[in-house]
C-alpha cells in the first residue's frame, strides 16, 4: 500500500442479510485528486462510501483510508474524512449556528468560536445564523452541510449525491467550492448522476451492480468503450427514434436534449440502419460519444438492470 | 354517478390504509396485544378486595386453641400464614420488609385466659400503607376468629360462647394509622410520572434522529455509541431529577404525606430506578421504526407496570402468576421503596431485595440497548 494513497481498498463486499450490496470494489485513489463515483440507483455506491469511512463494517475485503486500516481505526478515519449524506442530515429544529457549534463541538476544534465566525462568513450566512436550518433552501442546505463537513479541515472529502435535487446555478457553485477545497489540498469523491459534473473529475469509477464496472479518465472511458456515435438533429427525429430502437447492432438509441444518438460498435451498420430510415427532415453527423453514450452501453452489457430502489 | 365515483375512492383509500396498516406490524401487534392484556389484566390479575394476604403467626404459646384460631385464617381464604415464629423481630422484620400485610399475636397465656373468662387480648398488627389492601381482611377478622372458637368452646366452656365475644381482639394499623389513602398513591405515584415521562422520552428522543436520517450524520462525526447514549441520556435525568423534587415537595405540602425515612436512601432507589427506565425507553428506541412506534412500546410497558406493581390494585392480592409478572417490573420494586423509605422508614439492610431487583434489571436492559444499538449501525 502506497503512503500517497488517500483510498486504499481491496476486494469490499457488503452483504445485508442475502443481499449483497457491493460485491468485490477495489479503489486505489491518490492524494489531492477529484474522482467521481458513478452508476445507477442502487449500485452499491453509498454503501462503499459508507465502508470507506468506516460508518459500515465490510463483510470481507480490507483496506485503508488516509493510512487508517478501515475495519479497526474507524474513529481516526472519521477525525480525518468529511462525510456529506446523500438526504440532508443535519438537525433542522436547530438554527444554522447551533448546528455548526454542535459539529465544532463533537470534533473539539479548537478556537471553536472563531472558527464557527469564520466558517458562518465564509458561506456567507452570518446574517441569517439565527434562522433555522429547515427553513433553508436546497442549495442553500447543500452549501450548510459542506461547510459544516468541512470545518474540521478533513484530508478526504466523501460527498454522497450532493447536488441532487439543486438548480443548474447552486450545482455550478457547488462545484467551484469543491475544486477550491481541492486546490488546498483536499482529496474529494464525489458520489453522482450528472455527466457535467463526472466531466470535472480527474477520473471516474463506475459501479453497476455492486460491481466496478469501468475506472478511467473520462477520454479513456469514452475510447475503451469502442462505441460510434451519430448523432441525429430535425424535426424527423421523434419518429425515427422508435423505429430504430431494438435494431440489430445498435447499441442504444437515446435523447439527448432534442438530438437523437445512436451508438453501437461499427459504423457500418449503423450507417446502414440510418440510411435505411433516411429522411428529409432529420440531418445525421458521426460525433465523438458522449460519457453517457458510454455509461448507457456499459449498462447494457454489464447485463440486466438489477438496481434496487429505495 | 357521483356518488358511484366517490365511493370508488373512499375504498381506494380505504385498500391503501389496509396495506399501510398490515406493513407496520408494530401497531397491526398493539392493535390487539393491548387489548389482549387489558383484557386479562383487569379480567383475571386484579382483585379490589384482596384474598390470601400473606400474614406471619406469632405465636407465644401453641395450643389446640392457637392451632385452631391459625387454621380458621388460613380456611377464611383472606389471611395465608407464610411463617408462625415465636420471635417477635422476625415477625416485625417481614412486615416492614412488606412480605407480608399482617402480624397476628397471641400472647403466652392466650389459652388459659380464655377459659377463665378473661377474655384475653388478640393484636393483628396491619401493614396500612395501602389502606385499601388490609381493610377486607381486618373486617373479616373478628368473625373468622368467633365463628372458630364457637365449635371450640362447648361442654363445660359453652357458656364463653356468649357475648361478648371471648377474646379482645385489638387492631393495630401501622405506618399509616388514619388509612389514608394518599399517603399510599402520592410516593406511588412518583414512580408512575418516572415510568411514564423517562420511558416515552428516551424512546421517542433516540427514535426521532433515525427518522429524520440524522443519526447517519451523528455516527459519521466522531461520536462513540456510547458517548451518543450518554449524552442523550444525561438532560433526562435531570428532567427525573427536576420531577421527583417537584413530587416529594407537594407530597409534603399538598398532601402532608409523612417522611418517615432516610432521604438519602429515596434518593439512591430514584438514582437507579430513573435509569432503569432511561435504559428501557432506549431499548426501545432501537426496536421502534418511528416515533409513533416508540410511543406505542411505551404505553405496552406501562400499562402492565401500572396494573401489576401494586400502585392500583394490591400486589398481594393478585394471584400468583399475576406476582411473577409484576416482579419483572422495576416499578413493582420501586413502589415497595419508596412506600417503605416514605411510610415505614425501613432500613437500608430491609430494603436490598427491591435495590438489587431494579439494579439487576437496568444491567439486562442495558446490556440488550448496547446490543442492539451497535447493530443498528450496520
Amino acid at each position: 500500500m502506497s503512503a500517497d494513497l488517500a483510498i486504499d481498498v481491496r476486494g469490499l463486499v457488503k452483504k445485508f442479510g442475502k443481499k449483497t450490496a457491493v460485491n468485490g470494489v477495489d479503489i486505489a485513489m491518490p492524494r489531492g485528486q477529484v474522482w467521481g463515483f458513478l452508476g445507477p440507483n442502487g449500485s452499491g455506491k453509498t454503501t462503499t462510501i459508507r465502508m470507506i469511512c468506516g460508518l459500515l463494517r465490510a463483510t470481507e475485503g480490507e483496506g485503508k483510508t488516509l493510512g487508517y486500516d478501515i475495519r479497526r481505526d474507524a474513529n481516526e478515519i472519521k477525525l480525518r474524512t468529511g462525510y456529506m449524506t446523500q438526504k440532508f442530515s443535519f438537525w433542522t429544529d436547530m438554527t444554522i449556528r447551533e448546528n455548526i457549534e454542535f459539529v465544532a463541538r463533537l470534533y473539539r476544534l479548537e478556537d471553536s468560536r472563531l472558527r464557527v465566525d469564520e466558517t458562518l462568513e465564509k458561506l456567507g450566512l452570518t446574517d441569517r445564523q439565527h434562522q433555522l436550518a429547515g427553513d433553508l433552501s436546497g442549495g442553500w442546505k447543500q452549501r450548510m452541510a459542506l461547510a459544516a463537513v468541512t470545518m474540521h479541515r478533513p484530508r478526504l472529502l466523501l460527498l454522497d449525491e450532493p447536488t441532487a435535487g439543486v438548480d443548474p446555478q447552486a450545482r455550478r457553485d457547488f462545484w467551484d467550492e469543491i475544486h477550491h477545497l481541492s486546490l488546498e489540498g483536499m482529496t474529494v469523491l464525489v458520489s453522482t448522476h450528472y455527466m457535467d459534473e463526472a466531466e470535472r473529475c480527474d477520473r471516474i469509477v463506475y459501479l453497476a451492480n455492486g460491481q466496478k464496472v469501468a475506472e478511467g479518465t473520462v477520454p479513456e472511458i469514452i475510447t475503451r468503450s469502442g462505441l460510434v456515435t451519430f448523432r441525429g438533429e430535425g424535426q424527423g427525429v421523434r419518429r425515427l427514434a422508435e423505429r430504430l430502437k431494438g435494431r440489430p447492432g445498435l447499441d442504444h438509441v437515446a435523447y439527448f436534449g432534442s438530438a437523437l444518438h445512436v451508438s453501437g460498435g461499427n459504423a457500418a451498420i449503423i450507417q446502414s440502419a440510418i440510411a435505411d430510415e433516411a429522411a428529409h427532415d432529420v440531418e445525421w453527423n458521426e460525433v465523438r460519444p458522449s460519457l453517457e453514450d458510454a455509461f448507457i452501453a456499459m449498462m447494457a452489457e454489464a447485463g440486466q438492470d438489477n438496481r434496487v430502489h429505495s | 354517478m357521483g356518488m358511484v365515483a366517490s365511493f370508488q375512492r373512499v375504498i381506494a383509500v380505504f385498500m391503501k390504509e389496509l396495506v399501510q396498516m398490515r406493513r407496520d406490524r408494530l401497531t397491526f401487534a398493539m392493535m390487539f396485544g393491548i387489548p389482549i392484556v387489558q383484557l386479562i389484566l383487569f379480567g383475571y390479575a386484579i382483585n379490589t378486595d384482596p384474598k390470601r394476604l400473606p400474614a406471619a403467626l406469632l405465636a407465644e404459646e401453641n395450643t389446640p386453641i392457637v392451632r385452631t384460631l391459625a387454621t380458621a385464617l388460613e380456611t377464611s381464604d383472606y389471611y395465608r400464614i407464610i411463617l408462625q415464629t415465636d420471635d417477635p423481630r422476625e415477625s416485625s422484620d417481614l412486615l416492614a420488609r412488606g412480605e407480608v400485610a399482617f402480624v397476628v399475636s397471641i400472647p403466652s397465656g392466650f389459652t388459659r385466659g380464655l377459659i377463665r373468662g378473661e377474655r384475653p387480648q388478640i393484636l393483628i398488627e396491619a401493614d396500612a400503607s395501602d389502606p385499601s389492601a388490609s381493610s377486607g381482611a381486618i373486617g373479616q377478622a373478628s368473625s373468622i376468629l368467633n365463628q372458630a372458637l364457637r365449635h371450640e368452646l362447648t361442654g363445660q366452656l359453652a357458656h364463653l360462647q356468649s357475648s361478648p365475644s371471648p377474646f379482645d381482639l385489638v387492631v393495630h394499623s401501622k405506618y399509616n394509622p388514619e388509612g389514608i389513602t394518599s399517603y399510599n398513591i402520592v410516593p406511588g405515584l412518583l414512580g408512575v410520572i418516572l415510568t411514564m415521562t423517562l420511558v416515552m422520552i428516551t424512546g421517542m428522543a433516540m427514535t426521532r434522529e433515525a427518522e429524520r436520517g440524522t443519526m447517519e450524520n451523528l455516527l459519521a462525526m466522531p461520536a462513540a455509541p456510547s458517548e451518543v447514549m450518554i449524552g442523550k441520556i444525561m438532560p433526562y435525568v435531570g428532567v427525573g431529577a427536576a420531577q421527583t423534587l417537584v413530587i416529594l415537595i407537594a407530597a409534603d405540602v399538598l398532601f402532608g404525606v409523612p417522611f418517615a425515612g432516610s432521604l438519602w436512601l429515596l434518593l439512591l432507589g430514584v438514582t437507579i430506578f430513573v435509569i432503569a427506565n432511561l435504559a428501557i425507553g432506549f431499548t426501545f428506541s432501537t426496536v421502534a421504526q418511528s416515533q409513533m412506534q416508540a410511543m406505542q412500546l411505551t404505553f405496552f410497558f406501562f400499562l402492565p407496570s401500572l396494573l401489576l406493581s401494586g400502585f392500583m390494585f394490591p400486589f398481594r392480592g393478585m394471584p400468583y402468576w399475576a406476582q411473577v409478572i409484576g416482579e419483572a417490573f422495576p416499578l413493582t420494586h420501586f413502589l415497595r421503596l419508596v412506600r417503605g423509605v416514605m411510610l415505614k422508614d425501613t432500613s437500608f439492610a430491609q430494603l436490598q431485595a427491591p435495590l438489587l431487583a431494579m439494579t439487576l434489571f437496568t444491567a439486562i436492559v442495558m446490556t440488550i440497548a448496547l446490543l442492539r444499538y451497535r447493530r443498528t449501525l450496520d
